[in-house]
């Protein structure tokens, strides 16, 4: 086994949904850095509105690195161009649950759903999948679903 | 919407649930098939909860369409290649 297969940097892919919850953007930031720190490269996959959100709170691009459009992500993955080793989902609504359960059927793999907003009890019960959910009521403080993040966090990159 | 947006289509419902669209279809359409996340229709890989119910009314296909700010819709457009190609395609037949 080569030194570069021992040490093969892992990827995720944080799938931002719709902006309108105040929390996403800086929990998706948070969790890049996360993430950086465990040595996994993060990829972020969003519609317009919310990849611009992420990338202009962070214009040098200190933590933000490839950026996707929620769709083409979609494409690549159903099309096995691209694979990550995690997928974690953002869902404050409906249309969060049938993009994380689209994710997880197409790649088998068990999703983080991260959950937040505040109907997320609610949103958190439509998941029957396999997937591993991180919940909390968190609409414009952030704190909530950072603790909880930072409780699963490692967890989630040892085991999935 | 990319391509599907240059169709003419119809919204049956805006900003539905998943199980809306599906409940919908399948107590609405005589026929309609069942397929998974991430099937091609009209060259957009389908977005939802499986099983993802298609419906049709000969020609017309009904299908849920997802956006991330707007939810779901549950959409109608006419095009005989593509409602035959699905029928052909999908793997589960139902009525």
């Amino acid at each position: 086994m080569t030194n570069e297969q021992v040490h093969k940097e892992k990827s995720a892919v944080l799938v931002l949904g719709c902006p309108q919850v105040p929390v996403q953007t800086g929990i998706a930031l948070y969790l890049i850095s996360a993430l950086r720190k465990k040595g996994v490269r993060t990829v972020i996959a969003g519609n317009r509105a919310a990849r611009t959100l992420v990338e202009v709170s962070d214009p040098e691009r200190h933590y933000v690195g490839e950026v996707m459009d929620i769709d083409r992500y979609i494409g690549e993955i159903a099309e096995t161009k691209r694979a990550f080793d995690y997928h974690f989902i953002f869902i404050h609504n409906d249309a969060g649950v049938s993009y994380a359960a689209t994710v997880q059927a197409i790649t088998g793999k068990t999703v983080v759903a991260l959950i937040y907003g505040e109907h997320f009890q609610e949103i958190a019960g439509m998941i029957t999948f396999p997937c591993e959910k991180i919940a909390a009521k968190a609409v414009h403080n952030p704190m909530p679903l950072k603790n909880k993040l930072d409780e699963v966090l490692p967890w989630v990159v040892s085991n999935l | 919407m990319g391509c599907i947006e240059s169709l003419k289509y119809e919204i049956i419902l805006r900003d539905a649930s998943f199980t809306e669209c599906r409940d919908y279809i399948r107590s609405s359409c005589r026929e309609y098939v069942d397929v998974d996340p991430g099937f091609k229709i009209f060259d957009k890989h389908i977005i939802g909860v499986p099983p993802i119910s298609i419906g049709f009314e000969g020609d017309v296909i009904i299908f849920p369409f997802t956006k991330p700010c707007y939810g779901t819709f549950l959409m109608r457009i006419e095009d005989h290649d593509e409602a035959e190609r699905i029928r052909k395609s999908a793997s589960r037949k139902k009525k």
